[in-house]
């Protein structure tokens, strides 16, 4: 009976968890978007402008959204489209044409995609027929035969657009940004990039052609405002089912953001990146540690994901090491150090890791040469190290020439938190010279 | 498939026949009756008379130039032979941009009286390929599909299609008596079939009987004998198509109403059979095929025509006869073919019907019709294996042909004037049913007395107790000709002359129009002045006038139009930065010879434009091309011989082409064979092509062309100079053409900023827009928006041209901002402009140090020198490298400094 009665107090910690999961997590993976872009106002309403008057008037335009990765540039044309199909006139009337520089990796395939989205009429199913030239032919024709007035406005939108500058002869850019300055159908190209440099890209009689509206999406974000995007992040919204879980939720994420150790925290993430990308990843690992036994986030889980971000990959490689293996990191570094990052070889080290045997070590013995090789080969394998020269077959395995992919500062912290590490093997390493 | 061009020529002999009738003292020219030519190795004659309508061999080998015989003439040696025509036009040979001046599709077959000048009449009579049939001006089409008779409904005088006076057509100089064009008849052709023997035998059938039909089918069975080969069986036809009497006007009348539906019919033919039928519904069902019927029939003679010809050669002795009120004689009843139903293995059935009750008044004859000298012509050729063409030609032109027949021996050529048949009461139906393949053809719809209905009684009986036989026979056959067809199709010559030039990948879907889907809310005309201004400075929008480029104007218009003018042809290489006006003045010169010649001034001409951008390679040059002088569509290679063959060859009736190449520059080949040939070919006597090209560069000719290329462009060159700033305000100025939006001194700013800095005319159109939108949101609400003042222009080019590294720089992260620096302390400290990460880290380490930053881990310093490099902010090497990627700035060192100071205070 009574615990029953547990089960049933509890029941709803449970779903309440479970809903502000679900909520948290399709902010963080960017399946919702947000009511309104935050910070980029003035570029929202340029591009809405734009847009509209595409959808409206038929007035063909062109425009690039710039901005680093992270910056918001998707989710800005995202918000941006979803207001304008929101306009009754607009919504049927556009077409918009999705493309993606990573996807449509040519020409033909980018215009395949395009007569398929447009759907016209040598399309069939989703097979789009005939071959490059008539495909493109086909394209033109139908783009020309539009006109301002009557034909519906097409909305390319290019994502990563310096790829489309790849293409041969930039035939796919010309033609679009041909349409856009001509009395055809009306077009509005979007391209959205991460390079500042991209209209050196262009070949000039594509870049004349552009009409050189760049919106620049570069976050001038103080602290401060990234805390409270932290808070708003991170809060439930006010049609949360639960309001005795919404207030104790919202509380709790309050009293959090002002904790002087989260703050630090985010404070170093601020430091290091602005961008909502990395933000999001830090608080998902956060949010994952939420369970209902443990109905909040605790500054220490902020802790924790953060160490997580932060940690460095190769120096968790390094943990994993045998004793031979970190001896013959160690026996590289010293060369580094005697040589100056010069190159060194397998013989190098060798003679290296055999010389602090006789002379330091007590607690290693003696490893065969073949062993030795295994164990060089295998750190070879983890990429901490990098053959020179690219013909590796013709040199004779010791011999090839080597370079060490790791700094000084990641081997000591390794050394330092390695398990059960001989003292000896310290000392070596600490040691100025071999 | 592409049609190679290494097939053999025919070489026909002419030679003159009748004596020199006049003699022009001055000329020394004699005129000739007649033309008699010869195929090599072939013992027919065709004889060509004045009056005629020939063929003239021209670009095209599927469409020959089509002209009336004027007049022979020849000088003393008699080695000159020369002839006078009167030219008739395709359609295709019309310009692309008038056609739609037809306002109707075009028939196929279709000719119109051409009545332009700027067009020699006089031709080398060895160019005359064959005599054509002709159908005057108020025949009615038949359906689509034949392809041996030509029709003409309008005159085209190079500016609109006219109804064609008949005047025209009849009064033509030379009016010598017509002489039949048939070929010689071979002898083995049945001597029944020629019009002498004809009167008797129609005496002796004037009903159907039952049992002469059951005779006449097994006369049909021997037709093996008459079928040697496809030469006798053509000929064997035109002697039986010459001996009937045409009525194919009203043929065609029906044809023309119902044509559409045609493919439906077939198949309402094919699945009839299977269907059990009573008699009334057999009844029902003839009638209401019986117009259709008509067409399918056609259609199947097409494909199986050696039938058709067999038995037409084995019914000719059982015509019947019958004379219309006005005494003229109606011979070619195919009654007899009533009794093949059952008896001949190929199975039709012809089922003569009363009518008189559905008051259906026609006359139905559909003829299989010969084939006058040029089909004969042309079956010859085809004897030659490697011209399959033409032998389908030749295949098909009996089946095809509505041809008008001659209403008296004498005159072969002349489509005879019918039979006045709204006089009859009532009218027989003959309504002729063929199942499947098996085609022929003689439907008559005989209109008999009254009391000639009562004959027909019985023929039906016969015919109803022979369906339900005829069903399971049917179907057997249907199998077998169904294989046959199968097999023979690739010869039938049904297809369009578009199928067979081939396509490079199979099954883009036929007819697909290129279109962008319309939209359902019109778009909003501009509201405010600003809206009018943005849109009247939008690059697409096509001004009054081009101003400032007068001069440019001037220069290309006196090219072109004096090349024109001449008939000649000539290249010229037009260069200049890219927005100067080169392309638009090439179109506005255009528009002006384009009025120039609606008014008369000039002779036509006709303009293609291509662009080296809009296509995926040099050689679719050809293809487009083509494709825009005369909607063919085939392969590169073909289209350069068939555009070599057009440029190099004389044809007497060719405008001048004004072709433009834009973007010249990507034309460029390892071998430049499509430079070449484009240079080439305005230097061909006849070509009539004038070729005007654009590129950026002054010096391309230099820089990429070959000698042979180069020296073939020729010297005729122009610049585009960069605008001034002057011009630009002036083309900003006429194009708001008094929409007072802007304010002197901004319009000024922004010319003299882009003439400093490109002269790009886009540019500056494009500046000016963005002022208005940037007016047009700092004003307080919309209706108060004033003039766009320097501010507006200021900040509009400010977004354009300002770089916005230095902003980038300003907005980066803490430690971004940190890697700048150390980037340039290590270059500082190295004395270099690169440095791998590994260098730059240590020094980034101690700056954090100094900065009171925690330093950070090597992973993190890795990702934040990527997301410099993303933004292009530093160049990186590979990221696999990874500690060893070697990083540069692309940005100067002063910048980063000036951006850091920035930021930091």
């Amino acid at each position: 009976m009574s615990k029953r009665k547990v089960k049933e107090t509890h029941m709803p910690v449970g779903e309440c968890i479970s809903q502000v999961q679900m909520i948290l997590r399709e902010r963080f993976c960017h399946q919702r978007l947000p009511e309104k872009p935050v910070g980029m106002e003035s570029q929202h309403k340029h591009l809405l402008e734009l847009l509209r008057r595409t959808a409206v008037h038929g007035e063909s335009n062109s425009v690039l959204i710039v901005g680093p990765r992270g910056s918001g540039k998707t989710m800005l044309l995202n918000c941006v489209l979803r207001e304008l199909l929101e306009v009754k006139d607009v919504n049927k009337n556009v077409l918009p044409v999705h493309l993606n520089g990573l996807l449509q990796t040519d020409d033909r395939i980018a215009l395949k995609e395009i007569t398929r989205q447009l759907n016209l009429e040598n399309v069939v199913g989703d097979k789009v027929f005939g071959s490059f030239a008539e495909n493109l032919a086909f394209l033109l024709e139908a783009l020309k035969k539009g006109d301002r007035s009557s034909s519906r406005p097409v909305l390319f939108i290019l994502d990563e657009f310096d790829l489309f500058a790849h293409h041969k002869n930039q035939t796919l850019l010309y033609n679009l940004l041909d349409v856009s300055q001509s009395a055809q159908a009306p077009v509005a190209v979007i391209g959205l990039t991460c390079r500042l440099d991209v209209l050196e890209l262009l070949e000039k009689r594509v870049k004349s052609r552009f009409s050189h509206r760049q919106i620049h999406l570069l976050s001038s974000l103080s602290f401060i405002q990234y805390l409270d995007n932290v808070r708003s992040q991170l809060s439930l919204p006010q049609d949360f089912p639960d309001t005795k879980f919404y207030d104790e939720w919202n509380d709790s994420i309050k009293t959090l953001c002002e904790d002087q150790s989260v703050v630090d925290v985010l404070q170093r993430h601020y430091n290091s990146s602005k961008d909502f990308r990395s933000l999001h990843l830090l608080l998902m690992l956060a949010l994952s540690r939420v369970s209902a036994s443990k109905p909040a986030i605790k500054p220490t889980d902020l802790l924790e994901a953060s160490r997580v971000c932060m940690v460095d990959s190769k120096a968790n490689i390094l943990h994993g090491l045998s004793i031979l293996e970190l001896c013959l990191i160690i026996a590289m570094k010293h060369l580094n150090d005697i040589y100056e990052g010069e190159p060194f070889n397998f013989q190098m080290v060798h003679n290296e890791f055999k010389k602090f045997l006789q002379r330091k070590s007590h607690s290693i013995h003696n490893f065969d040469k073949p062993v030795v090789m295994k164990a060089f080969e295998h750190l070879q394998q983890l990429e901490l190290i990098k053959s020179m020269d690219s013909s590796t077959a013709k040199i004779q395995k010791e011999y090839q020439l080597m370079k060490l992919l790791l700094d000084h500062s990641q081997i000591m912290e390794a050394l330092q938190k390695y398990p059960q590490c001989p003292t000896d093997v310290k000392q070596w390493a600490m040691s100025a010279f071999g | 498939m592409v049609r190679y061009f290494t097939r053999l020529r025919v070489r026909r002999i002419y030679k003159w026949g009748g004596r020199p009738y006049i003699f022009d003292r001055k000329l020394k020219s004699y005129g000739f009756e007649y033309l008699n030519m010869s195929v090599e190795g072939q013992e027919a004659v065709t004889t060509v008379t004045p009056g005629q309508y020939i063929l003239i061999e021209g670009n095209d080998d599927e469409y020959p130039f089509v002209a009336k015989l004027l007049k022979f003439f020849g000088d003393e040696s008699h080695k000159q032979k020369k002839a006078l025509v009167q030219w008739f036009l395709r359609l295709s040979e019309v310009p692309q941009n008038k056609k739609l001046l037809l306002g109707r599709s075009p028939h196929p077959q279709e000719i119109f009286y051409y009545l332009g000048r700027a067009c020699d009449n006089e031709i080398n009579a060895e160019s005359i390929l064959g005599t054509v049939q002709h159908v005057p001006e108020d025949t009615p089409f038949p359906e689509p599909g034949t392809k041996d008779t030509l029709y003409v409904k309008l005159s085209w005088d190079t500016k609109a299609f006219n109804v064609l006076d008949p005047v025209l057509m009849q009064d033509t100089p030379a009016s010598t008596p017509p002489k039949p064009a048939l070929p010689l008849f071979p002898p083995c052709a049945s001597p029944t079939a020629t019009p002498v023997s004809r009167g008797p035998v129609r005496r002796a059938l004037p009903t159907p009987d039952p049992t002469v039909m059951r005779r006449a089918g097994s006369v049909s069975d021997t037709r093996a004998t008459m079928s040697a080969g496809k030469r006798s069986t053509l000929e064997a036809e035109s002697i039986h198509s010459a001996s009937k009497l045409s009525a194919s006007k009203i043929l065609s009348a029906k044809r023309r109403g119902s044509a559409a539906d045609t493919p439906g019919v077939r198949k309402k033919l094919q699945l009839s059979p299977g269907k059990k039928m009573t008699r009334a519904d057999v009844l029902c069902e003839l009638l209401d095929e019986e117009m259709e019927s008509e067409k399918v029939i056609s259609l199947k003679l097409s494909s199986s025509v050696s039938h058709s010809l067999q038995h037409g050669c084995s019914l000719s002795p059982m015509r019947s006869v019958c004379k219309t009120p006005n005494g003229q004689r109606r011979f070619p009843w195919k009654l007899s073919s009533i009794s093949l139903d059952r008896l001949s293995p190929t199975g039709y059935t012809l089922s003569i019907l009363d009518s008189g009750t559905t008051g259906i008044d026609r006359v139905i004859t559909l003829q299989i019709e010969c084939l006058d000298s040029y089909a004969f012509l042309s079956s010859q050729r085809a004897t030659t294996p490697s011209r399959r063409k033409e032998s389908a030609m030749a295949i098909r032109e009996p089946a095809l042909g509505v041809l008008a027949e001659e209403d008296s021996e004498d005159s072969p050529m002349q489509p005879i004037a019918l039979t006045p048949r709204s006089k009859r009461k009532s009218a027989q139906l003959v309504s002729l049913r063929i199942r499947k393949q098996l085609n022929l053809l003689d439907n008559t719809q005989k209109l008999f007395s009254d009391g000639d209905d009562d004959c027909f009684v019985p023929s039906m009986k016969a015919l109803q107790s022979s369906t339900d036989e005829e069903k399971s026979e049917e179907e057997t056959v249907v199998r077998k000709t169904r294989g046959r067809n199968g097999k023979t199709s690739a010869r039938t010559p049904c297809k369009t002359p578009s199928k067979k030039v081939c396509m490079v990948t199979p099954s883009t879907p036929r007819h697909a129009t290129p279109s962008i889907p319309s939209r359902t809310v019109p778009a909003r005309q501009p509201g405010n002045i600003l809206d009018e201004a943005r849109a009247r400075l939008h690059v697409s929008s096509v001004p009054e006038s081009l101003p400032c480029r007068e001069q440019e104007f001037q220069d290309i218009y006196n090219f072109v139009e004096s090349k024109v003018m001449d008939g000649t042809g000539g290249c010229m290489y037009i260069s200049g930065v890219p927005g100067t006006g080169k392309t638009a003045t090439i179109h506005e010169v255009i528009r002006c010879l384009q009025h120039a010649s609606d008014m008369d001034e000039i002779p036509t001409f006709r303009f293609i434009e291509i662009n080296g951008m809009k296509m995926t390679d040099p050689h679719q040059a050809y293809v487009q091309i083509l494709q825009k002088l005369t909607d063919q569509k085939v392969t590169a290679d073909h289209a350069a011989a068939l555009l070599e063959k057009r440029f190099s060859n004389p044809a007497p009736k060719k405008e001048t082409t004004v072709l433009l190449v834009d973007e010249l520059d990507l034309l460029w080949t390892r071998k430049q064979n499509v430079m070449y040939n484009l240079f080439d070919w305005p230097t061909r006597r006849h070509a009539r092509l004038v070729v005007l090209t654009i590129a950026n560069t002054m010096d391309l000719p230099e820089r990429i062309m070959i000698n042979r290329v180069a020296s073939r462009l020729g010297l005729t060159r122009m610049s585009f100079q960069p605008y001034s700033f002057k011009q630009l305000q002036q083309i900003i100025t006429s194009r708001l053409n008094k929409v007072k939006a802007f304010e002197e001194d901004a319009l000024q700013l922004v010319s003299r900023k882009v003439a400093a800095l490109s002269g790009d005319a886009r540019r500056c159109l494009d500046i000016c827009r963005r002022a208005t939108e940037i007016c047009e949101h700092s004003a307080s609400h919309p209706s108060s928006t004033g003039l766009v003042r320097m501010s507006h222009v200021m900040e509009a080019l400010d977004e354009m041209f300002s770089s916005s590294y230095i902003t980038a720089i300003g907005c980066a992260s803490l430690q971004e901002q940190l890697f700048l620096r150390a980037v340039i302390a290590e270059f500082r400290r190295l004395g270099l402009e690169e440095a791998t990460f590994q260098q730059v880290f240590v020094q980034h380490r101690a700056l954090s140090r100094v900065e009171g930053l925690q330093p950070i881990s090597v992973s993190e310093g890795l990702a934040v020198c990527q997301r410099l490099g993303a933004c292009r902010l530093l160049l990186l090497e590979a990221s696999r490298l990874d500690m060893l990627q070697r990083v540069r700035l692309n940005v100067s060192q002063d910048d980063v400094l000036y951006a850091l100071k920035a930021v930091r205070d």
